[in-house]
């Protein structure tokens, strides 16, 4: 078909005019970003709750941190990647700290072990909390696939991005703490 | 979904790994149908090596140049692998400039090199629906309809699907093999464009993640709708602009 120029034209206002009437009517449509009610290890989700121990016995809940900006980093002992980020992860936590930022590195205990774990946060100097995941409960929620794997929840608790593999280079955690602590009220 | 193929010891991202995929299937094809545009198959791969590499240059400079504080204060972060720090606009205009310059050093005219692209453009827009079904991105809305896929939490359209075979029928439709008769020099990309805008304006609507601009409109069917229309404002001038029968024959 070899429409003539008239009717090329025709057919294209057509088209966009039908386009526009679409785009009016799915604005209706649910589905369009809206405040996120459900829990999912994904970005624009609630990020899963839970409540683990450090290895000194203290308790600390995701619920409880409403109101800081929180990086959550998921890793092992014997994960290559996982050590190489560390180092960044504790510099930007001594710089960021002090403006709220909470970071939970949580280890897969269940394919790790809590003395390899110490020993691991003993050698790098990390000052902030290490969380065991002893039965795994907390890998099964955020659909643990791969580590490390890094969660940066907003100060609503919503997941802003996932970072699934590592190393994470140290500019991409400060930019993203810093639009997490540029959006706490 | 699944976000990490596991092979042994590796764990690789689905995503990446399709994208990968993609730009060679889409090298391949395109350079199937790159005679027809008048460009040889070493002119094709070094005019798409050079806008992939400049785009992940500047990608990566633009981001630097917006977080310098961050970036000065890790400058190894300049040579990272992590997608995260790449500026998708800079990464754009670069990618653009540099084949631009690569087009004028090789006296390429550029409808015939959009044309040649085309493919390769057709077969990224396949792969890119399927690795956000392997991620788990761009997801669909709630639905109770039989189709619907179980995602974060939800019974979901399974949008990926929708765009990914649309995308997949409209290369089959418009490439079906390398010796199909030639279009007007910009038409093939041009109804690309056109046909891949039409199908994101139409699936964007059963999106569960889509951002909105004023009056609640969906903000990609907006820039759909802004691409449909110059694809069709180009397609009318090269009709236009097409020669007279007389005119051949002279």
């Amino acid at each position: 078909m070899n429409p003539s120029p008239k009717s090329w034209n025709f057919y294209s206002a057509g088209i966009l005019l039908a386009g526009a009437l679409w785009i009016a009517v799915s604005a209706r449509l649910p589905g369009a970003l809206a405040a996120p009610t459900l829990p999912a290890p994904q970005a624009g989700f609630l990020a899963p709750e839970f409540t683990l121990q450090t290895p000194e016995g203290e308790t600390i809940a995701l619920a409880d941190l409403r109101g800081h900006p929180v990086l959550l980093n998921l890793w092992a002992s014997w994960c290559g990647p996982c050590r190489a980020e560390m180092p960044a992860m504790q510099r930007v936590y001594e710089d960021y700290r002090d403006l709220g930022l909470v970071i939970l590195a949580v280890n897969a205990t269940d394919q790790d072990s809590a003395a390899a774990a110490v020993a691991f946060a003993n050698d790098l100097g990390l000052t902030f909390p290490i969380l065991l995941d002893l039965d795994g409960a907390v890998g099964r929620q955020y659909a643990l696939r791969a580590l490390p794997s890094s969660y940066f929840i907003d100060a609503n608790g919503v997941i802003q991005e996932v970072v699934i593999g590592g190393p994470m280079a140290e500019a991409l955690l400060r930019t993203r703490i810093e639009n997490l602590l540029g959006q706490v009220p | 979904m699944l976000p990490i193929l596991n092979i042994g010891p590796f764990a690789i991202p689905t995503a990446e790994l399709l994208l990968l995929a993609g730009l060679w299937f889409g090298l391949t094809l395109a350079e199937k149908h790159a005679p027809r545009h008048g460009l040889n198959t070493d002119t094709l791969y070094n005019f798409v090596f050079v806008m992939l590499i400049s785009g992940l240059v500047t990608g990566r400079l633009g981001y630097a140049a917006r977080h310098l504080d961050a970036f000065l204060a890790s400058p190894a972060s300049l040579v990272s692998l992590n997608r995260g720090v790449l500026d998708p606009v800079a990464a754009l205009g670069g990618g653009l400039i540099a084949g631009w310059i690569f087009g004028q050093r090789k006296s390429l005219s550029l409808l015939p090199a959009l044309d040649a692209l085309a493919p390769l453009l057709g077969v990224l827009l396949v792969t890119s629906a399927l690795a956000n079904l392997a991620s788990g991105d761009a997801y669909g809305a709630e639905t109770t309809l039989p189709w619907a896929i179980p995602l974060w939490g939800a019974a979901r359209h399974p949008v990926q699907l929708y765009e990914a075979t649309a995308a997949g029928l409209i290369l089959g439709y418009l490439f079906p093999h390398p010796r199909m008769p030639n279009r007007l020099p910009g038409m093939d990309f041009l109804l690309l464009i056109a046909w891949s805008a039409g199908a994101r304006l139409f699936f964007e609507a059963f999106r569960g993640d889509s951002l909105t601009t004023l009056g609640g409109l969906r903000t990609a069917q907006v820039a759909a709708w802004l691409a449909l229309a110059a694809a069709l404002w180009g397609i009318t001038r090269l009709r236009r602009a097409k020669p007279e029968p007389q005119k051949i024959l002279q």
